[in-house]
């Protein structure tokens, strides 16, 4: 499928970056000095930066469908022998969806910090870093070429690793934060080998000139090596099994940072890479097939780690590496309007739940275990409504955000023959919704099952403000989306091709039973939890081990230590010690040593008595004569 | 002294010299530090005149000088600056005030520490200046003594095994490198040491003899990089050395051996160039990825970055002999970015070394809470080193990987994997230095004084500017490696196929 | 008639065989430094014979310059053995080995 995108400049396209970055660095530099006013001016800018998104983006709609493409080239970045990368900006149906959301819910996010952060000195410092990221983030989706992408692709990870270890005091959250770098890097390495390769192939890393060249130049072999190794990026980024060991514990960040770069924004720039690179999947075929099995294999796999956990983050971490499966079962199926939709919703509804769970745990005073709460529907009403408005629309309950997202997910699964991915893909929502109604339970009803959640107390306004207007924008962002010329939806249709539609069941059918499975899910749920006819500890009892080890990741993590991680450092250790230390440089100091000893022989000649010298110096006179007389 | 600015940059230093001698110990250690740090940023405003004079689009050498000096022999005082020296020269004038300036703290014997300090000024720029052989040779062994000096009179405890081991490795490789030169003016001298024309006269050598004489030069030039496995004389030595002198033995000093491989080996035996690439180039590529290994096993953080320079100027060798047009720039501009890079994490670590008294990593910790604007610093660094896009080392190492793969897709490979190392060792570093429980002993530690920040504001910014802005680098080295690769590997595929060519063709199809 | 050539070389001979025994068999510096005083002016001897036979100066001249330069030497060793006398109370070789490895 070829661009076909006529372009036009547009000279504002850099002003939606620069705004977070300008404020970022006046934070960094002078943000204690600014007291409150860090995190007022930090959500500004990001407001700000909304404000010329939106009008940019309502300038790109008000143009002909071939024409939604606006480019700005800033300045010449790396220019090398004939390869040229510039630092160039792009703004289209899909950047169009990415910068709405990035700075809508980020400006939101960052209304909720003021509050969230107000008794942390160091706030100056995290929103810096937070408007940092908003900045890499702009400039990852806005990017006019994969370097671009990189920068911020690579950015995003630094902020992440700064805020999930922004209270570096405790050593756990700086490992979290390590963790999160390093696992993420693996899979950008092999994203920076890809893009070496798209050089190698194309000569060049402009998005225009490598899709338009792609079907001509590229082998399908040569394609599905490019593609998978953009997606091993994209499995970093956004969590994927085998790489979603780092997310959970990325929640040692404030409960801002988890919503705005570990649901809704940074872990979805992998669906973005994807969708943005289709050409190249589709040109392969097989790598959309690898995308779809690992979407499918990881929305399952963490949608029943979720079950098993009982901290309310955590629920929501795992929670969102299923959904970021989900959006990679779309995309695998070339549903990439459907996957964005996706993303768009879950953007909204988890970073809404993510915003009420720091509000509960605001409430808690910082307590995050579930088993401690209970009953805090009474004392926290505007988080429990808005809070529950998310879960149920994750858990597909129309009319709802999350229900057309998922239906519409599951329609393109059945009507194009997909049916084990329907299976699973239903199998999957039934988990959601069961994980999903275990947390709403356990949190918000029932009794206090600790003092903590006896003395809970509602946020400030600051903090349930922000929720108020997500759960708006979930309850009603769904039916506005109902049209089919649903306008973000129709943004992207020049962009990637309309879908083929093989047929199947009815949409009222699919819809019926999507509901309905969400529906029985809930209402085992409440059952089990809610009812008080069932003790959950015992049925958590009868479940074990599979419940801990659930409740672990499945240990995958313990595996990647004792497989990866402890061999890598012993052999670290073996090199640096043994192989350089004694190996490398034993031979350095032992040619050193030869001489030495060589030299200490030597030296023995020299008695010190001066007779001695004198006879041997006599005695040579003597032979070197004779020789000469000999010769002569 | 319109004509004799290279002189003048080059000299410069040894007035101070001079200047330092002459007054004797009338001279407080107060006055020593001011004189020298005076008499550096003159060199530096001075060698900015030279930018000013540059032609980015010229090719060749130029400003050039030139004098008899020994007329029997036809040795040369014959200097001049191309694309690849000019920025080298520059980030030596650049690193040397900084360095005087963060040896503010040394207190023994001031001004013969300064001493040191400018003669090997004086040194390294000749080095990089010097276009007759044996000139080049003088001022290369000269870098030695004062090196020698300042590691085995102001280093740490283990400095004489240290200060020795660096003298006599690098002195042993030399030692090749002299015996090449004469006998290449033997050979093919045609009575002068001008390297200009010895690239012409050193094409008649019998292939054999060639590459016997390039694998001379290589020795030597292979140690001060350092190649793999002629490194570990560079740890010892780091770790020893003050931190002014890690500074620019990491900065500078390294540089003269990457150098000296694309001015002398490249240039005079273009043949044995192409013939030894691909040895050359695995060694390297085993060096990117074994630096960063022992790296992540080091405990001492001096050691650690040490390693890391291994691993780095690993990516400099394996793009210069890649003959790519991306490569090899990518390469030279690697040399300039790792300088200020690794130097800006030795003065860092030396900041931190002067405050907490030790360099192990396990004996910090929690040292962003004590001084969160210091250890901001040093993130930064951390995440330059670490070749995080938008940061300087990025582009030089990109450039070198893209430039790589299109000779070699595994040696690609092998060079991107150090991405992920560096990652490893640095955030591993960061994290025991930074994070974690303060220790009772580091309590109320000092963050930056106003000197520590005048000393490394210029270094960070430039680390951002060169990052955002590589063109400004690249627009005078591009045309100085286009015509190494000319010479060198005139077939070669020196440039990947570029953009627009295809965006024609996709066009078309 | 000159005196042949042969009688100055014998006798020069024996002077530098004296010399070089002395040398051989003292200990004490002061007794060296004399035997090789010795040695010096047998080769002196050798010079200005040979010049004589040739005709030519530059035999004696060179005696000259040697006979200067063993001046110039006996100062610098004179004074080094007064100042080890100083240090050691004795002149003898054998004791004097410190600079040995």
């Amino acid at each position: 499928m070829v661009e076909t995108l006529t372009s036009h400049d547009a000279s504002v396209l850099w002003v939606i970056p620069t705004l977070p970055l300008a404020i970022s660095m006046l934070n960094l530099f002078v943000g204690k000095r600014l007291g409150r006013w860090a995190g007022v001016l930090a959500t500004m800018a990001v407001a700000a930066s909304f404000a010329v998104a939106v009008a940019s983006v309502a300038d790109l709609l008000s143009r002909p469908a071939g024409e939604r493409l606006a480019s700005q080239h800033l300045f010449d970045w790396i220019s090398v022998g004939g390869f040229r990368v510039g630092a160039d900006l792009r703004l289209d149906g899909l950047s169009a969806m990415m910068i709405l959301v990035i700075t809508g819910i980020g400006a939101l996010i960052h209304l909720y910090s003021i509050g969230y952060m107000a008794h942390d000195e160091r706030r100056g410092r995290f929103f810096a870093y937070l408007n940092l990221f908003v900045f890499f983030m702009l400039m990852l989706v806005l990017g006019a070429n994969y370097l671009v992408l990189y920068l911020g692709w690579e950015g995003v990870g630094l902020c992440s690793f700064l805020l999930i270890g922004f209270w570096s005091d405790k050593l756990t959250n700086a490992e979290a934060a390590k963790k999160a770098f390093i696992t993420t890097r693996i899979g950008d390495t092999l994203m920076l080998v890809g893009l070496a390769t798209l050089v190698f192939k194309f000569g060049t890393l402009d998005f225009v000139p490598i899709f338009g060249a792609a079907p001509t130049v590229l082998t399908k072999d040569a394609a599905t090596v490019i593609a998978l190794l953009l997606f091993a990026g994209a499995i970093g980024k956004s969590a994927q099994l085998p790489l979603q060991v780092w997310l959970p514990d990325a929640m040692a960040g404030p409960t801002p940072v988890s919503a705005l770069i570990h649901a809704a924004t940074m872990v979805t720039a992998g669906v973005y890479l994807v969708i943005r690179s289709h050409v190249l999947f589709e040109i392969s075929g097989v790598a959309l097939t690898v995308v779809l099995v690992i979407g499918v294999a990881t929305a399952l796999f963490a949608a029943t780690c979720a079950i098993a956990q009982v901290d309310i983050k955590r629920v929501l971490a795992y929670s969102t590496i299923s959904q970021l499966g989900y959006m990679f079962i779309a995309v695998g199926m070339r549903a990439y309007a459907v996957a964005m939709f996706f993303l768009v919703a879950h953007a909204f509804y988890k970073a809404l739940m993510f915003l009420g769970a720091g509000s509960v745990i605001h409430g808690m005073h910082g307590e995050q275990d579930m088993r401690q709460m209970g009953g805090l529907r009474k004392v926290m009403p505007v988080t429990f409504v808005t809070f529950a408005i998310g879960a149920l629309a994750q858990a597909g309950i129309p009319p709802l955000a999350g229900f057309f997202a998922k239906d519409a997910l599951l329609e393109v699964a059945q009507h194009t023959g997909r049916t084990a991915v329907y299976g699973l893909g239903t199998l999957a929502a039934f988990l959601t919704a069961f994980y999903l109604g275990r947390m709403l339970i356990l949190t918000f009803f029932g009794k206090p099952r600790s003092d903590a959640a006896e003395h809970a107390h509602e946020s400030s306004p600051l903090i349930w403000i922000p929720l108020a207007i997500l759960a708006a924008g979930v309850a009603f962002a769904g039916v506005l989306e109902l049209n089919p010329e649903g306008k973000l939806t129709s943004l992207l249709d020049p962009l990637l091709g309309a879908l083929h539609d093989a047929g199947g069941l009815p949409f009222a059918t699919l819809a019926e039973i999507a509901v309905a499975v969400a529906v029985v899910a809930l209402a085992i749920t409440w059952w089990i939890y809610g009812s008080g006819r069932i003790d959950p500890n015992a049925f958590r009892a009868r479940m074990e081990p599979m419940a801990t080890a659930a409740q672990h990741g499945w240990y995958v993590d313990r595996a990647y230590d004792v497989v990866f991680v402890q061999p890598a450092k012993a052999l670290a250790r073996m090199t640096g010690e043994v192989l350089d230390a004694k190996v490398i440089d034993g031979a350095v100091n032992g040619v050193a040593g030869l001489v030495q000893r060589a030299a200490a022989g030597g030296r023995l000649i020299q008695t010190g008595f001066v007779r001695t010298y004198a006879l041997v110096l006599f005695l040579g006179a003597v032979l070197v004569l004779g020789y000469i007389g000999v010769r002569v | 002294m319109s004509g004799h600015v290279l002189s003048a940059v080059i000299f410069l230093p040894l007035l101070g010299v001079l200047g330092l001698v002459i007054g004797g110990r009338q001279i407080t250690d107060a006055g020593a530090r001011w004189i020298t740090l005076l008499v550096t940023l003159v060199t530096f405003s001075v060698s900015l005149a030279m930018l000013g004079r540059f032609t980015a689009a010229d090719p060749g050498y130029q400003l050039i000088e030139q004098a008899s000096w020994v007329p029997g022999i036809g040795l040369q005082y014959l200097i001049g600056v191309d694309g690849i020296s000019l920025w080298l020269v520059l980030l030596t004038t650049f690193l040397f005030p900084i360095s005087v300036l963060a040896s503010w703290t040394v207190t023994a014997n001031v001004r013969r520490y300064m001493v040191a300090m400018l003669v090997l000024e004086t040194a390294v720029l000749g080095s990089f200046l010097a276009l007759d052989l044996i000139l080049f040779f003088i001022f290369f062994e000269a870098i030695l003594v004062p090196m020698y000096l300042l590691i085995g009179g102001w280093g740490g405890e283990r400095r004489v095994h240290a200060a020795l081991k660096f003298f006599l490795y690098t002195m042993a490789g030399s030692a090749f490198l002299l015996v090449a030169i004469i006998f290449l003016y033997a050979k093919a001298g045609g009575g002068t040491f001008d390297v200009r024309t010895l690239a012409d006269t050193a094409a008649t050598l019998p292939l054999a003899t060639a590459r016997w004489l390039f694998l001379g030069f290589l020795v030597a030039f292979a140690v001060k990089v350092p190649l793999f496995p002629l490194h570990t004389w560079l740890p010892d030595a780091h770790t020893e050395a003050p931190t002014a002198a890690s500074v620019l033995l990491a900065g500078v000093l390294l540089k003269v051996g990457a150098y000296g491989l694309i001015r002398f080996n490249m240039a005079l035996f273009p043949e044995a160039s192409k013939h030894f690439a691909t040895p050359i180039m695995v060694l390297a590529a085993i060096g990117i990825v074994y630096g960063a290994v022992c790296a992540i096993s080091q405990r001492d953080v001096k050691r650690l970055v040490a390693y890391s320079s291994v691993s780095h100027l690993g990516f400099v060798v394996l793009g210069l002999f890649a003959f790519t047009q991306q490569a090899v720039s990518g390469s030279v501009l690697q040399m300039v970015n790792h300088g200020l890079a690794t130097g800006a994490l030795f003065l860092l670590v030396g900041m931190l070394y002067e405050r907490t008294h030790t360099r192990q990593l396990d004996e910090m910790g929690g040292l962003a809470s004590v001084m969160p604007w210091l250890l901001g610093f040093f993130l930064f660094a951390v995440f330059a080193s670490a070749g995080l896009p938008g940061l300087n080392s990025f582009v030089g190492e990109f450039l070198v990987i893209i430039g790589t793969f299109a000779i070699s897709h595994w040696l690609g490979v092998a060079a991107s994997i150090a991405v992920v190392l560096s990652a490893i060792y640095l955030l591993w570093s960061y994290q025991r230095v930074a994070y974690g429980a303060v220790r009772d002993e580091h309590r109320g530690l000092a963050d930056v004084s106003a000197r520590e920040v005048v000393v490394l504001a210029p270094v960070l910014a430039l680390l951002l500017v060169f990052g955002v802005y590589p063109k400004m680098l690249t627009s005078a080295i591009d045309p100085a490696t286009a015509r190494v690769i000319e010479h060198v590997a005139p077939d070669h595929p020196t440039t990947v196929v570029t953009g627009v060519e295809v965006a024609d063709e996709g066009s078309r199809g | 008639m000159r005196t042949p050539i042969a009688y100055f070389l014998l006798l020069a001979g024996l002077l530098f065989a004296m010399g070089t025994v002395g040398v051989l068999v003292n200990r004490n510096a002061l007794r060296i430094f004399m035997a090789v005083e010795l040695q010096l002016n047998a080769v002196n001897l050798t010079l200005v014979a040979f010049a004589r036979m040739h005709n030519d100066l530059t035999g004696q001249v060179l005696a000259f310059f040697s006979m200067v330069v063993a001046a110039a030497e006996v100062v610098v060793g004179l004074a080094i053995i007064v100042s080890i006398y100083r240090r050691r109370r004795s002149v003898d070789v054998d004791d004097v080995r410190e600079m040995r490895w």
